[in-house]
């Protein structure tokens, strides 16, 4: 009963799609007249409602293990923890495909509700546009993955979840990345809607910048716990591995940073209107492309793909029709756009630019690095592209973009001279030098880790000069959004660089009672000892260790046994110093009886993550910032159009 | 040392193309879990190993897998590279036997060539957008 409600609110919710898309196209055709125009915005409420009480169906589902539903008994086990269960609700495709349609349909609603600024022609073309998109989501869902699908006799157990996602980590990974998804498919509405009724105004800007930004801190954090992930489940320290999967989420970000800073020129300085909606497209084809690639199976074998098209066929068709009509529509409309106000090279507009420029290259080249394996893999030859080809491929557009990031935020809109702010160029240009000058004396360094040490020290102290000679009690929040959160791509960079450059790694096959050495720590093996969980069983190593001499940290890294289903897993250990990480695994038992250790010394790791956090931070607070400020022009609006109608009530 | 090098070779060779089942109840190759003594050795190995991929994973390069075939190919790298033997050559030994698709570097070749071009390109590209753009302001 409970799967069969689920299923008729998805229907429903579908069938609310289909109204507000051709409600909303009716009503941008004859201006409004129409009386369907007043079901729009409560068919899009509506639609929030009911698909999320569809998802909250499922999560139900799962919560009691009902055995019946088949996507429960493929994904779910009895005997898992609770919080497990929950997150297995999203931790397969049909689940996750739900999850998105929520979201989305919860943005709808959310656009609907509150979203005043922009001309109602423009809002119903908006909402329109949002239509199309949802129905196409729903299509998907209810022809291809159906997730309320019931077996004709119940299992008599559930085949488990992947215990690699039996993280708490990861069971919140992918609902912030959806959530970033869905946040740019609402843009890309926004810039659908701003074409066809022509309204690409710094208005729409406005309307569509909290989206934009409320996605880009969703990616940032996604992406953040996703590498953090990475390096302490895997077992091996790596937090980066230009695998499709991460690429798949970092190619939304990178469109998502560029359409942000476009989007914010064409709020305050109403230039750039094309290159903004150029962006918007583009950002949410990443997100259909980061789709198709985790959803089609395509990853795993292009061949497999091949015979079982059905689900990555309809992901690429939905993925032709919303691109390419949006890009149809562009092409039509973009000669009726005129570019907005002009700008000189040394102005932050001309800074912003460069930098769009630079992330879209960089954009192009992981895409092409993430899909030209696939093509070729298609005629049959299979190469691999990875870090030695990324990295340095990537600094081309990287490095410069960093140099512009430094200086661009002390320049003036509009037009600038570039001598106004020479000695703050110069402590950029001698920060870099020095730095670049002493890391390659005392250390032997690769050239990319030494330019990332020089550029991101040089960045992190000239990020901070913008809020010199301003009153801090005084600055406005979206500006010291800005500072943290390019003072945190500075900090992760440091991070990035020195991981690279200084890691120590150990391996050593350590008899109990014995001891090693990695870095400047030493650590005993005191013993190893079985130890189960809810659904596991593991080894433990005690391990204690002492940095310097100094205190003894205990460290207590697991290989884990899970039976359903069998697999095994390393759970690392770790211990955080302010200057790095230790890094710890257990692996088997020598013939001898000595124990496997894999250990790693990481100076200043942890500062990758907490930068992408501090980024994450940042586009928080710009983001509360322009909401505070929209409210208060709102009231603003409200008291004098109150006014108004008193006087008018007086005369 | 070098006969007993090449016997070494020879049975993990045996290994590397024996099925799947018979390498999992070997007990890993010596170096697959050992680093070499000599640290400007090991660091070599160590890069050349992040930029081969373990076939049996997902994604993974050599360096960060637990599969065994992983762990004889990092015994091969690092023996090797022991023996003195240049990174280069390794990877062109390595590619022989599987194919580019173990190496992450891509060369430059008949297959590969469009991923050089396409950067080559772009840099001309956005040189020309950033060029066009503020030249016209300018006059």
């Amino acid at each position: 009963m409970i799967a069969e409600l689920g299923l008729a609110a998805l229907w429903l919710a579908a069938a609310l799609a289909a109204l507000q898309m051709v409600a909303g196209f009716m009503a941008v055709r004859d201006d409004g007249s129409s009386e369907l125009v007043r079901l729009i915005r409560p068919a899009a409420i509506a639609q929030g409602v009911l698909v999320t009480f569809s998802f909250a169906m499922l999560v139900w589902l799962f919560a009691i293990t009902d055995l019946s539903v088949k996507l429960v008994v493929s994904n779910s086990h009895s005997m898992k923890p609770l919080i497990f269960k929950l997150s297995g609700t999203w931790g397969n495709h049909e689940g996750s495909m739900l999850l998105w349609v929520m979201v989305m349909g919860l943005a709808g609603a959310l656009i609907a509700a509150v979203e005043r600024r922009l001309p109602e022609r423009t809002m119903n073309a908006t909402l329109a546009a949002q239509g199309v998109v949802s129905l196409g989501f729903y299509a998907f869902l209810l022809l291809s993955s159906n997730p309320f699908e019931r077996l004709p006799t119940p299992a008599p157990e559930g085949m488990g979840l992947n215990p690699l996602l039996q993280d708490i980590g990861l069971a919140f990974h992918p609902p912030t990345l959806y959530l970033g998804y869905v946040g740019l498919s609402v843009a890309f509405s926004f810039a659908v809607g701003a074409l066809l009724t022509r309204q690409v105004t710094p208005n729409f800007a406005r309307a569509m910048r909290p989206w934009v930004l409320g996605a880009w801190v969703m990616l940032t954090v996604g992406i953040t716990a996703g590498s953090y992930w990475a390096y302490y489940e895997l077992g091996w320290g790596g937090w980066w591995f230009w695998d499709p999967v991460e690429n798949a989420s970092l190619m939304p970000w990178l469109a998502a940073t560029a359409l942000l800073h476009s989007a914010s020129v064409l709020a305050s300085r109403d230039a750039l209107r094309t290159w903004t909606i150029m962006l918007g497209v583009v950002a949410f084809s990443m997100s259909m492309v980061g789709t198709f690639l985790v959803r089609s199976g395509i990853l795993t074998s292009v061949h497999a793909f091949a015979v079982d098209p059905e689900r990555g066929s309809f992901i690429l068709v939905l993925l032709g029709i919303f691109i390419g009509g949006a890009l149809l529509l562009f092409a039509l409309r973009a000669s009726t756009i005129s570019e907005g106000q002009r700008f000189a090279l040394a102005s932050r507009e001309g800074a912003l630019v460069f930098n769009n420029v630079m992330l879209s290259a960089i954009l192009a080249i992981v895409l092409l690095g993430t899909l030209y394996p696939l093509l070729t893999e298609a005629f049959d030859v299979r190469v691999s592209v990875g870090p030695p080809y990324f990295n340095p491929v990537g600094a081309i557009f990287t490095v410069p973009m960093l140099a512009v990031m430094a200086v661009g935020p002390l320049l003036r809109w509009r037009r600038d001279r570039a001598d106004r702010i020479g000695r703050e160029v110069a402590l950029f240009a001698a920060l870099v030098l020095a730095a670049l000058i002493l890391f390659s004396l005392l250390a032997e360094m690769a050239i990319l880790p030494l330019l990332g040490l020089a550029l991101g020290i040089g960045l992190a102290v000239a990020s901070l000069l913008p809020l010199r000679g301003r009153k801090l009690s005084r600055t406005p929040l979206a500006t010291w959004g800005m500072v943290t959160a390019h003072f945190g791509i500075a900090v992760a960079l440091i991070g990035m660089a020195s991981e690279s450059a200084f890691t120590e790694e150990r391996l050593a096959a350590v008899a109990e009672g014995g001891s090693t050495t990695v870095g400047p720590w030493t650590i005993e093996l005191q013993g190893v000892e079985p130890v189960a969980g809810p659904n596991w069983t593991a080894i433990q190593g005690r391990l204690a260790a002492s940095y310097d001499g100094g205190e003894v940290k205990m460290l207590t890294p697991q290989s884990r046994n899970f039976w359903a289903p069998p697999q095994q897993t390393t759970e690392s250990a770790l211990v955080t110093r302010w200057n790095g990480q230790l890094y710890a695994v257990v692996g088997d038992r020598a013939p001898d009886g000595r124990w496997q250790l894999r250990l790693w010394w990481k100076p200043l790791v942890p500062l990758i993550w907490y930068g992408g956090l501090l980024v994450a931070l940042g586009g928080v607070l710009a983001l509360i910032g322009r909401v505070i400020s929209d409210i208060r022009h709102r009231r603003l609006a409200a008291r004098i159009a109150q006014r108004r109608a008193d006087r008018e009530a007086m005369a | 040392m070098r006969r007993l090098i090449l016997l070494l070779n020879a049975v993990l060779l045996c290994s590397l193309f024996g099925p799947a089942l018979a390498q999992d109840t070997m007990p890993p190759a010596p170096y697959a879990y050992r680093q070499l003594d000599d640290p400007g050795q090991e660091a070599a190995a160590q890069d050349l190993m992040e930029t081969l991929r373990c076939l049996k994973c997902q994604s993974q390069s050599i360096a960060d897998s637990d599969a065994p075939m992983a762990g004889d190919m990092r015994h091969q790298v690092r023996i090797r590279i022991a023996a003195g033997e240049s990174p280069d050559d390794i990877r062109t030994w390595l590619v022989q036997r599987y194919g580019d698709y173990v190496s992450y570097k891509p060369e430059v070749s008949s297959t590969t060539w469009p991923l050089f071009a396409i950067p080559v390109l772009l840099i001309l590209l956005a040189g020309g957008i950033l060029v066009g753009r503020f030249r016209r302001r300018g006059a």
